[in-house]
């Protein structure tokens, strides 16, 4: 023992800490960042130095050609004097001046110039009207304002007279009376009676009252038919109403599709089926080439709103799709709990089920609505002048005849921010209905 | 719902029942759905009849059968139809399906590929690979694919060369150059080498169809015996043998009877090999890296799917990475993978339409375009491209159903 306590008396150690150091350079800072993330292992270095090569030639050839763009030309021909003139002949440089000198025909397409106002004002108008449904933050009273935008907007960018979205919006309020109403004697009578006195006061009191009141009391602004729509405005248009119109219908047809009863749940399978079987260009043609042939003769309806007609059902088919996975997800022990509760079917599935399912779906939903607002550039197949056939007819004139790329960047960038935004949206709103972890 | 508030048996039937028992309920729900939807679907079709009836037009396929009268450029589905614009409307229209089931085709193989490469290296710890894999996904999701098709178009036939660019001057230089000496990419479209069937060729194709066939059996043999007795024989190796070696033998065997012909520029354009048009290739580059976005993200999702614990459970056991991958994680992500892929695959089948953008002669242009406007039959030709894009989709969900439950979880 004593042996052992002597060797280590005799030992050295030290008897202070050394000072610290500061670690190598390998692992400090970006040499250590750079070695974990671009260089961990031989094959991570030789791809990072592909992808740094993919960059570099992506970029070699795009840069100089964005930076040198020339914003301030009044044809093709100028932009590519000016750019003889200032850079050499073999210099690339995009020539925006296309972007500046047709800006106004891609946002507002032909509508009369003098009238840019009201799309304008109907956008912002939009904004507003959506604010209050998509961010909690703001009152929900403001809600009640959301729900007359849509009428507000149709009068500004159709114009006419003011009464006819007036007395179409009156229809809620009919609806909303009968269903008080009729609500007192039974649920399934309110339901029926409500959809059976707003049909009917839609299509045969409302337009009809409108003009007479039109005539009494003439309020309205100049009508543009909407074959003058065209550009952004033509695609968010299209968009918007498709996207508004098509939530709920989606929403009835999923039920169905989930629904017990035979009949309906047969008939809503074929014609989701059906209606997501064929492409939705075929679907365009057919409003556009056969819809009057279905309807009674002699009757000719405008085709914007036939095209928001077939891209509302074609986007509803898909939503209901969505819903439905929604509604497969929900645990069987909320359904049954709602049946034990004693509610009914649709006190259940508005209370319990649908809430719950539909934060479920909000990505798939999200997806269908960005899909669909996509979509809105196959109208130019139908002759609508969206802003990809606006580019068609900007090429036609004989200052921008060649002029490609400066166009497909310009419209793909105002999509990408569109549907980016939405994508974002739908990311923030999944964080904060995620309530398992709170 | 609750059995208490309906009135007992026997004690007479009330018309009330109809709306209050819910023993009758459904029963009334049908029915009137049922009329409602009678109703509607006869007061369309009176319709229709009144109106084809204004116009003289019987509802009548007999057109099917008359001469066509147009031309369709030369490609995959007129040389193989053997059409010619003597043909008939419905032989343009069977050409229009073999263009668009062979867009749809190659569309499908790329995207998977793309998406299955690019979803991987989403996941990459590499962080540059893995946000220019962010990035490739952002901008193909977020921008219409009609976009894309035109732009990659305006590509195809504004920035590559002309063919006579290819022509050698006498100092040896031309202004655009062959890939490989093999392959020119010009404005016209891009030229190929084209294989020359020789006299023996038969028997090499039927000797490696029988080869592919042996390397599956040998796949097949190899993984019984690992989960019947363990033993883990080589796999990739030997079945890439089996497949290959017979054929490169009988090749030189035979005095090589497949030969390539490669593209040679005489006067303004390539002649000889094989040319794919320019909307061709526009189209499925389009579609395939558009699809192969969204696929990306699926692939991705699907792997993360799979919990940690699964591959550090393989680790334990000692696989090697790849094998983890193979045996482990691939397994069960691709049940995930599976149903959104096949809704992807669907979408790209549809999308294929947007052909009419870029002028390649698909079904939507033969049948649902010229066939349509000669005749003007609309009502026929849109019930028959709608009927096919119908069956295309069902054939497709049926084949990925049958791959879905192949690969699902076997349950005990």
């Amino acid at each position: 023992m004593s042996d052992t306590d002597s060797q280590v008396t005799n030992a050295y150690f030290r008897e202070t800490m050394l000072a610290q150091q500061t670690p190598p350079v390998t692992e400090t800072g970006a040499i250590k960042w750079l070695r974990e993330n671009l260089f961990p292992t031989w094959l991570n270095g030789i791809m990072t130095i592909v992808a740094l090569y993919a960059i570099w030639f992506i970029l070699s050839h795009i840069g100089p050609w964005f930076l040198n763009g020339i914003w301030d030309a009044q044809s093709l021909s100028e932009c590519r004097e000016i750019r003889d003139a200032t850079l050499g002949p073999d210099a690339s440089a995009a020539c925006f001046a296309v972007i500046s000198d047709r800006w106004q025909q891609l946002v507002f397409g032909f509508y009369p110039q003098s009238a840019y106002w009201r799309p304008t004002l109907a956008f912002f108008l939009m904004l507003a009207g959506l604010a209050p449904v998509l961010f909690g933050a703001i009152p929900r009273r403001w809600l009640t304002a959301s729900m007359l935008t849509p009428f507000v907007i149709y009068f500004l960018l159709w114009g006419g007279s003011v009464w006819v979205p007036a007395f179409i919006a009156l229809g809620f309020v009919v609806g909303g009376l009968t269903a008080r109403v009729l609500g007192r004697l039974n649920q399934m009578v309110a339901l029926i009676g409500t959809v059976l006195i707003v049909g009917l006061y839609w299509a045969f009191i409302a337009v009809p009252l409108a003009n007479a009141v039109h005539s009494i009391l003439p309020i309205g602004i100049m009508a543009i038919p909407s074959s003058e729509f065209g550009g952004f405005m033509l695609s968010v248009v299209i968009g918007m109403a498709a996207i508004i119109l098509s939530l709920p219908l989606g929403i009835v047809l999923a039920l169905a599709r989930a629904s017990d009863l035979f009949l309906v749940n047969k008939l809503a399978i074929g014609f989701i089926e059906i209606i997501r079987g064929v492409p939705l260009i075929v679907w365009l043609f057919t409003a556009s080439l056969l819809l009057n042939y279905f309807l009674p003769p002699g009757t000719n309806f405008d085709l914007t709103l036939r095209v928001i007609i077939m891209v509302t059902l074609f986007s509803a088919a898909y939503i209901a799709e969505v819903v439905r996975g929604g509604l497969a997800a929900v645990p069987k022990g909320q359904y049954e709990g709602a049946d034990s509760l004693g509610l009914d079917y649709w006190q259940s599935m508005r209370l319990i089920v649908l809430p719950q399912a539909l934060k479920i779906s909000i990505p798939g939903i999200v997806n269908t609505f960005i899909g669909l607002f996509k979509d809105t550039t196959l109208v130019v197949f139908i002759g609508l002048l969206d802003p990809l056939g606006l580019t068609n007819s900007i090429r036609a004139s004989t200052d921008w005849n060649g002029i490609y790329w400066e166009l497909y960047v310009f419209i793909g960038l105002m999509f990408f921010i569109a549907c980016y935004a939405m994508g974002r949206y739908s990311m923030y709103l999944e964080r904060k209905l995620q309530r398992e972890n709170r | 719902m609750s059995s208490i508030s309906d009135s007992p048996r026997g004690s007479g039937f009330h018309l009330s029942q109809l709306i209050y028992d819910t023993r009758y309920r459904s029963m009334t729900i049908q029915v009137v759905t049922f009329l409602l939807v009678v109703l509607a679907i006869w007061q369309l079709g009176s319709n229709l009849l009144a109106n084809l009836a204004n116009l003289g037009q019987e509802p009548d396929f007999g057109f099917l059968d008359s001469r066509a009268g147009y031309d369709i450029g030369s490609g995959f589905g007129t040389s193989i139809i053997g059409y010619t614009s003597a043909s008939t409307h419905i032989d343009a229209a069977f050409v229009g399906i073999l263009n668009t089931l062979l867009v749809a085709f190659l569309g499908i193989v790329l995207a998977t590929i793309i998406g299955v490469i690019a979803g991987v290296l989403r996941l990459s710890k590499n962080w540059l690979v893995s946000r220019l894999m962010a990035v490739y996904v952002e901008a193909f999701r977020n921008v219409p694919l009609l976009l894309w098709i035109v732009l990659i178009y305006a590509v195809m036939t504004e920035s590559t060369p002309q063919p006579r660019a290819f022509r050698v001057d006498e100092a040896g230089i031309a202004d655009a150059y062959m890939v490989f000496d093999a392959i020119a990419i010009t404005n016209r479209g891009v030229y190929l080498p084209g294989p020359i069937w020789g006299p023996n060729s038969g028997i090499l194709i039927a000797v490696f169809i029988a080869s592919v066939i042996g390397a599956l059996v040998y796949r097949r043999y190899a993984k019984k015996l690992l989960f019947d007795t363990g033993r883990l024989l080589p796999m990739v190796w030997p079945a890439i043998v089996i497949a290959f070696l017979p054929v490169i033998l009988l090749f030189f065997v035979l005095g090589r009877p497949v030969g390539l012909d490669y593209p040679v520029l005489g006067g303004f354009n390539f002649s000889g090999g094989m040319q794919i048009s320019n909307p061709l290739v526009a189209l499925w580059l389009a579609l395939s890296l558009y699809t192969g976005a969204f696929i990306t993200e699926i692939v991705r999702a699907g792997i993360l799917s799979v919990s940690k614990g699964q591959s550090e459970a393989s680790e334990a056991l000692g696989m090697r990475a790849n094998r983890t991958m193979s045996l482990i994680i691939l397994p069960q992500a691709m049940r995930v993978i599976i149903p959104p892929l096949t809704s992807q695959y669907l979408n790209l089948t549809k999308n294929s339409s947007l052909a009419i953008a870029v002028g390649y002669p698909d079904v939507r242009a033969t049948l649902g375009g010229i066939t349509l406007n000669q005749t003007g039959r609309a009502l026929e030709c849109m019930l028959l491209l709608g009927l096919f894009y119908l069956a295309l989709s069902l054939i497709i969900s049926f084949v990925m159903n049958v791959f879905n439950n192949s690969m699902k979880l076997q349950e005990r």
